[in-house]
């Protein structure tokens, strides 16, 4: 039952391909909201994306997922450097808009996202055996039959995550995936986001605004305000000069939070 | 339609059921209920009443503007001016901020008060007043065929699309990042809503006509727990109501569409009531 599963396990991170945004800007009626992003996004990299409130993170995902037209070009290279195909796109949204009396089976939601027959005819049993496999990557296959409107917020993200991985994608855009989870919910999931990134032939950009999460997890952090603002490690990021005067106490309180964290207690691991 | 005769004469030796205006009728129930039932539910899921309500509304200025035409049948005139309601409503959705509900809110006034004063011109509109209540037992063998035609059309289209409705109703950015045309399945979603309404008007009525598409599918709602409970609950309900309706009205001699309605509640209120068992 798990064998696609562990197929896909099995094709690690070579570090060699990437996504490079060159010059890429984005302006809808008269307003620019973003402009002169260049970035080189490496597969087996955790980037995170973090900015202000309206500093265009989401913006970001969205020109590059397609949904926003911009200026300026987005390439997806592969070892050998030469441009291949589009990228194929894994994305996690912050929310799905259902009430939840909705009668959608999480195997419905799978069903619907994977294939072309209509999930009002039920499913085969490959189609229940492939939705459980993926959602054992994320230690959620036992929500298999559960109505997306009776998982907790961290299950429901979980969903989401199995999803985006399913087909395995080049470039998982996540954006505030786990904003309004409880602190246990946000440690697995950022747990096995960061697990992701060494089993995975992937890139993976995150936008959050958790910064003790991002300071734990992220290898790279990129703090966006309309433009590039500042592109390193955690630590060269909220420790930027520019970045503390600027947006300033914020970011010193998470790196407070993130050692006041670690001495606290040890990271949990992944229990489902 | 001469073996269908032939079918209920054998199956059905009641009384109401020698009438020929009955056997249409019951067919067209048949045809009609389980088409609704298919919308209805996603529809809901959409959370697109208030859409299909005032596609149904508008239905009176397509009439109008048909009728100014100087059409006798204004069905053709109706169905192209509600294709064209239903693109404009989605540029609208897409190129103003305000919230969806003002906007079609706004259309929908507008339609309605044109469809009047256009109508009421040198006080004739109570010859119209047949479309707001609609008569399902004037329904005609060619008229039959059209309907037979729209559902078989509806259930390929469903049988093709339905999964991409339903991603783009959870997620619209999450429909894209599976390679679905999310402006193009919404702009097809609300055409599609408008054609099967526009064309069913004359015999369900502009008043009721929503009452048709929401009642079963938010009924079967509060007892289902996943997609395939909901589909077929949903057409259950809507098939049991369309008929019982029809029977109800013939004995009672009561409007049909609107019978068929209010059966069609009742089961939404009994749903309600056992709704904390599936919760």
């Amino acid at each position: 039952m798990n064998d696609k599963a562990i197929a896909r396990t099995k094709s690690q991170a070579c570090g060699l391909c990437c996504t490079k945004l060159e010059s890429l800007g984005v302006t809808i009626g008269k307003t620019e909201i973003l402009k002169d992003i260049n970035l080189h996004i490496h597969c087996g990299e955790l980037t995170a994306l973090i900015g202000p409130n309206g500093a265009g993170k989401t913006t970001l995902l969205k020109a590059i997922m397609g949904e926003i037209p911009h200026s300026g070009t987005l390439r997806f290279l592969d070892i050998k450097d030469c441009h291949t195909r589009k990228p194929l796109i894994g994305y996690v949204p912050q929310k799905l808009e259902f009430d939840p009396g909705a009668p959608i089976s999480v195997l419905d939601f799978f069903s619907a996202g994977l294939s072309t027959r209509p999930i009002f005819f039920g499913h085969t049993s490959r189609q229940r055996d492939h939705a459980a496999a993926s959602l054992s990557v994320v230690h959620a296959d036992h929500l298999l039959e559960r109505r997306l409107g009776d998982l907790s917020g961290g299950e429901l993200q979980r969903v989401l995550l199995a999803l985006a991985l399913d087909p395995c994608p080049d470039l998982l855009l996540m954006d505030e995936p786990v904003s309004g989870v409880d602190s246990h919910g946000r440690e697995i999931f950022y747990n096995m986001v960061s697990n992701l990134r060494q089993q995975y032939d992937l890139s993976i950009i995150l936008v959050s605004h958790d910064l003790v999460m991002v300071s734990r997890y992220a290898d790279r952090v990129v703090f966006v305000d309309r433009t590039l603002q500042c592109v390193g490690t955690p630590e060269e990021v909220f420790n930027n000069e520019k970045i503390k005067r600027d947006y300033g106490y914020v970011y010193q309180e998470s790196i407070k939070g993130k050692q006041s964290s670690l001495n606290g207690h040890k990271i949990k691991g992944v229990s489902a | 339609m001469e073996s269908w005769y032939f079918i209920i004469d054998y199956l059905l030796p009641f009384d109401w059921a020698h009438h020929t205006f009955m056997k249409n009728a019951l067919l067209a129930v048949l045809l009609v209920g389980p088409l609704f039932g298919i919308m209805g539910t996603m529809i809901v899921n959409n959370k697109m009443a208030f859409y299909s309500d005032t596609i149904g509304h508008s239905a009176l200025t397509g009439i109008a503007i048909g009728i100014l035409l100087g059409f006798q049948d204004p069905l053709w005139i109706m169905v192209l001016f509600s294709i064209f309601l239903a693109i404009a409503i989605s540029l609208l959705k897409y190129y103003t901020i305000a919230s969806t509900d003002t906007v079609i809110g706004a259309v929908s006034a507008t339609m309605v008060a044109l469809g009047i004063v256009l109508l009421s011109r040198g006080g004739g509109f109570a010859k119209y007043s047949r479309f707001l209540i609609g008569d399902l037992l004037s329904i005609t063998p060619r008229e039959i065929y059209l309907l037979i035609f729209a559902f078989v059309a509806i259930v390929l289209l469903w049988t093709a699309m339905f999964n991409k409705f339903l991603l783009l109703s959870v997620n619209p950015t999450l429909a894209r990042s599976r390679g679905i045309p999310v402006r193009l399945v919404e702009t097809l979603f609300c055409i599609v809503i408008a054609v099967i309404v526009t064309i069913s008007i004359q015999w369900v009525g502009i008043l009721i006509i929503n009452s048709f598409l929401i009642l079963p599918a938010a009924a079967a709602r509060n007892v289902s727990i996943n997609m395939k409970q909901y589909h077929v609950i949903s057409i259950s309900i809507a098939l049991i109501s369309g008929t019982m309706g029809l029977l109800l009205s013939y004995y009672w001699a009561t409007a049909t569409g609107a019978t068929i309605a209010l059966v069609a509640a009742a089961f939404y209120l009994i749903t309600l009531l056992l709704k904390p068992r599936f919760a």
